[in-house]
């Protein structure tokens, strides 16, 4: 540790070296440091592990209007045995002279036998020395009193009565030295320089967050790679997430098991008549069974963005086309380490006469670059509506094995033909959680969405 | 994705003349995924619309190809045999009308092939089965049956010895106590009269699609096998059982014909397809330029046989191959048997420019803005329950958009408010440091004709000194700074805040969201320990549409 001290850490080491267990106040008394600075120079010295602050809580007493009045004239009982001290006088007059009180005073007096009445007036039986509450006020007076000071059975004849006693509840700061800074020698410091080697007090930065980072990375990607973001709603009806996308109705995935459906909730509107017939009769001759319409209206939670860009691909019919779409999609899962009921996908398709899988493969090998992936290979794989298919196997460093991460393929003819789609459609996708799971070393896909303040506040912002 | 367990050692006595090594690097470039491997057993992961590669045999016949030890597709031998025959009586045509089936003869069973078919069965079950409702299979021991057959119905009181059991029991009885039963009964609905095979000495062979008798259960004794397909379309049976006589003849078997006759029902031919795919397709969809003869080996790699035919490529796709529909499949067969791991990257140049949606633009304004105002930003679920949304809240649940059957409690309803979450965020945090400020914009949904999708924007700041005020400054300084907006706050109600401290906001005279301090009752409800405060403003229709 350095022993370089500001000027107003000396002046605190050097009182507390003859002085220990000072408070804030004391400090700035007998250093002549304003508070500000003596709270920044205890906060300082306590970093360095030279000062220890002890708080602590003290309740005090101090008197209400009703005590102040009786510390200066009397307690109401006392009063009253004063005035008849010297003979016997009319409870009439005694009233007209303590008001309010006079009540309260002649019972606690009568109780205790210092006065007794006989027809309309009192006297005298015995006079009180000492009246309970007397020596409190005294104590109290015009100042306040700390608990332990305070003789508490005396106390608690003034707590009963109105307006007596303030009960202040003080937190108070003490602060000694540790071991190390008793033997400190700061004569010889340097003055003005600070303890540049010091620990400073930690401050967490507002933060976009780390996976909405990540989003952002990729959509950059494609927009640089000509791409043009659509959106969609994350709702769809059956038709668009899989009717249109041949997935046939009796599909395992469309199951209650797989696929989030919105209970009680049906689609008037799912398409055009002549998207509906042609995709009706696309499933009939490819799949043999009776197609359904009731059940292409069953509303469910889009199980990937396909749904989107078919739909926009649909409407749109460009000959020349590369957009991408990027957001929620949900699968009925249970919720793991490696599984999330909802997650973020991003898609893209390119349409174009020339468009073909060598030049898809080269989309993705570019998008991995840029995100700094580049060992990277394909595998042949299905999917229900490209044809032929692949996905991208990537070299992952930290876990030393080859893992699955986009999709791709071009949309089969069952799939374009009925929706006028007339230009080869190269499409692909993925997870975003499992990009950024890579970056930023995560093995568990839960903390995305815990939003656990320390992992927020903590995880590094470009990896 | 389905996945089967294989042996290497196995897999390299198949097809012969290949190394572990060998094998196992061709794997991924079959479509199989290998999942895991230890020593000898390799875990693959297969599309299910390739059945055949249920099996090590299936798999086999595939690596033949790729590897070139044999190629071209692969015949079925079926010796015509008048022994073999089932009589399809007309009242099955209501309820399971086609019935098809083959004998395989003379082959080696032991405990690996009965479980290797045990897998291909359930397989072809699950896939295009579809639960058995499509289609089931029946695999018998041969010897154990007195042919001619009838495929007909009986009622629920007809009683048999069903597989793995010695004693006698009622159609209802097996639909009710077992576990086939139970799972896959609903095929035959409420339906007085269910389908049965029965042999000529009126002896029961199986209740499609549940169960087997007991009687011609496979052995590691059986020599011989039955083989049946029920289901509701001819077709679908047909390529079932195309696929169980391809694997049992790679098994060594020898296949007979049964003739199927009566009530619509016909002999099986199981004969190959013709297709025909042009060059140019092949090569425009993959950017290669292949000539003729490199396609039609690439096709006989991928076991299907091809030759030219005038400009076109002509095809000869065995019956197992059901899933190649059209050109663009034998396409992928070219892909494959050519070698994916062949194919090179080649980006081409864009012809569009790409561009921001505005939403995304307008979102991002607002996380940097309130991040410049020291929030931190938060993700939820839309996804969530109703005890965050509106028990700990307070708020009375309005029409609600609930998802069937979810796996999670914590994930059952479509949110329509963001302020419940980023609360329940930071009852999660107590023991974090304070001041805690967080944000998030997300969609919320509303029931309408069907469902309204809109854009929220909320958020909180739990700390000592968190109050109305300073609240109502942050949103002011976003949608000043961001968009230009002046806000105006109203007194208001709600569950969620505090009276007398809760305010509406309006942009332009117009409703847009509420703020204030959370009340006591919340704050409890979350187990927080500081005061809060918060807003929550609907962007949609205010920034963007």
């Amino acid at each position: 540790m350095s022993q370089v001290f500001h000027e107003i850490e000396k002046k605190i080491i050097s009182i507390l070296k003859s002085e220990s267990n000072l408070t804030p106040e004391k400090i700035g008394e007998l250093t002549q440091l304003s508070p500000d600075q003596v709270r920044r120079g205890i906060e300082w010295l306590r970093l360095k592990e030279l000062a220890i602050v002890n708080e602590s809580q003290n309740i005090t007493f101090s008197l209400g209007k009703n005590g102040l009045e009786a510390f200066e004239s009397g307690l109401p009982e006392r009063k009253l045995v004063d005035l008849i001290k010297d003979g016997s006088m009319k409870i009439s007059d005694l009233q007209k002279q303590l008001g309010s009180v006079f009540g309260p005073a002649m019972g606690l007096a009568k109780k205790n036998n210092w006065i007794e009445s006989k027809e309309n007036e009192l006297s005298l039986k015995t006079y009180p020395s000492n009246i309970p509450g007397e020596k409190t006020l005294k104590q109290i007076g015009k100042s306040s009193v700390s608990e332990q000071d305070i003789d508490k059975e005396d106390l608690q004849s003034l707590m009963r009565r109105p307006e007596f006693i303030i009960e202040n509840l003080i937190k108070t700061k003490q602060i000694s030295l540790t071991k190390n800074a008793q033997s400190l020698d700061i004569s010889d410091s340097d003055s003005g320089a600070i303890d540049v080697e010091a620990k400073v007090p930690e401050i967490f930065v507002a933060r976009t967050h780390p996976l909405k980072d990540t989003i952002d990375e990729i959509r950059e990607i494609f927009v640089t790679l000509g791409f043009t973001e659509i959106f969609g709603n994350l709702t769809q009806p059956s038709f668009w997430n899989f009717d249109a996308l041949f997935t046939p109705q009796d599909h395992p995935a469309r199951e209650l098991q797989d696929t989030f459906y919105l209970d009680g909730v049906s689609s008037k509107k799912i398409g055009t008549p002549d998207q509906i017939r042609k995709v009706s009769e696309s499933h009939k001759k490819g799949w043999r069974y009776y197609w359904d319409i009731n059940e292409a209206r069953k509303m469910v939670l889009r199980t990937h963005t396909t749904c989107v860009t078919i739909k926009h691909l649909a409407e749109n019919k460009s000959e020349e086309a590369r957009v991408f779409s990027l957001g929620r999609v949900f699968r009925n899962e249970k919720v793991s380490y490696k599984h999330l009921v909802e997650f973020n996908q991003i898609e893209g398709v390119v349409v174009g006469s020339n468009a073909n899988l060598r030049n898809l493969m080269g989309i993705q090998r570019e998008f991995y670059r840029r995100i700094g992936i580049t060992k990277i290979k394909f595998w042949p794989t299905f999917f229900p509506y490209t044809e032929p298919s692949l996905q991208t196997m990537v070299y992952n460093e930290r876990l030393g094995k080859w893992v699955e991460l986009f999709g791709m393929g071009i949309f089969r003819p069952e799939v374009t033909k009925p929706l006028g789609i007339t230009k080869p459609v190269l499409a692909w996708g993925g997870g975003i959680e499992r990009i950024a799971m890579l970056k930023y070393g995560l093995d568990d896909v839960r903390e995305f969405y815990n939003n656990n303040l320390n992992w927020l506040r903590s995880a590094t912002k470009c990896q | 994705m389905p996945v089967v367990e294989v042996s290497y050692s196995r897999l390299q006595k198949l097809v012969g003349k290949a190394s572990k090594k060998q094998i196992s690097e061709s794997l991924p470039f079959l479509g199989l995924d290998i999942e895991s491997e230890d020593k000898d057993l390799v875990r693959v992961e297969y599309s299910p619309n390739r059945p055949d590669y249920s099996t090590d045999f299936g798999i086999s016949l595939g690596l033949e190809g790729i590897l070139g030890i044999k190629t071209g597709s692969i015949k079925l031998k079926i010796k015509k045999s008048k022994t073999y025959a089932i009589n399809v009586k007309s009242n099955v045509s209501k309820i399971r009308p086609f019935v098809t089936g083959i004998v395989a003869k003379n082959g080696k069973i032991d405990d690996k092939i009965i479980k290797q078919l045990m897998a291909m069965q359930e397989d072809l079950h699950f896939g295009i089965g579809r639960k058995r409702k499509k289609s089931s299979i029946g695999i018998h021991d041969l010897d154990k049956i007195c042919f001619p057959l009838t495929y007909t119905t009986t009622d629920r009181n007809y009683k048999f010895i069903p597989l793995n059991s010695k004693v006698e029991q009622t159609i209802s009885e097996i639909l009710q106590n077992t576990e086939v039963g139970q799972d896959y009964g609903y095929v035959l609905g409420n339906s007085a009269q269910v389908p049965i095979i029965v042999d000529s000495k009126d002896d029961t062979v199986s209740f499609p699609p549940i169960i087997n008798a007991d009687k011609t259960t496979v052995t590691t004794k059986t020599k011989n096998l039955f083989v049946e397909v029920t289901g509701i379309n001819k077709e679908d049976a047909e390529d079932m059982l195309s696929v169980v006589a391809t694997i049992l003849q790679a098994a060594g078997f020898n296949l007979e014909s049964v003739n199927i006759s009566g009530a619509r029902n016909k002999t099986p031919k199981l004969e190959h397809r013709q297709m025909s795919v042009s060059p140019s397709l092949i090569n425009d969809s993959l950017g290669l330029t292949l000539n003729n003869s490199t396609i039609i080996s690439s096709l006989k790699k991928s076991r299907l046989d091809a030759t030219t035919s005038g400009k076109n490529i002509s095809c000869k796709i065995p019956p197992y191959r059901f899933d190649i529909f059209g050109p663009m499949d034998l396409v992928e067969e070219v892909a494959l048997g050519y070698g994916v791991e062949k194919l090179t990257p080649q980006l081409s140049s864009s012809e569009t420019l790409g561009m921001v949606n505005p939403i995304s633009s307008k979102l991002k304004s607002v996380s940097l803005t309130m991040v410049g105002l020291g929030y931190l930003e938060a993700l939820n679920s839309s996804l969530t329950s109703k005890r965050i949304l509106f028990e700990m809240t307070n708020r009375e649940p309005k029409n609600p958009i609930a998802v069937l059957d979810s796996k999670s409690q914590e994930h059952t309803i479509l949110r329509d408010s963001i302020l419940p979450g980023l609360l329940e965020n930071l009852s999660r945090n107590i023991h974090a440091q304070y001041p805690q400020k967080l944000f998030e914009t997300g969609t919320v949904f509303f029931k309408n004709d069907p469902i309204d999708e809109k854009t929220n924007f909320a958020a909180v700041w739990a700390n000592q000194d968190a109050n109305f005020s300073e609240m109502k400054s942050i949103l002011q300084a976003v949608l000043k700074t961001g968009f230009n907006l002046q806000i105006e706050t109203k007194t208001a109600t709600h569950e969620t805040f505090e009276k007398g401290r809760t305010a509406s906001i309006l942009v332009d005279g117009k409703t847009v969201g509420i703020m204030g301090e959370i009340n006591s009752n919340t704050i409890e409800n979350y187990k927080i320990r500081v005061p809060v405060s918060g807003f929550e403003i609907t962007l949609s229709g205010l920034i963007f549409d």
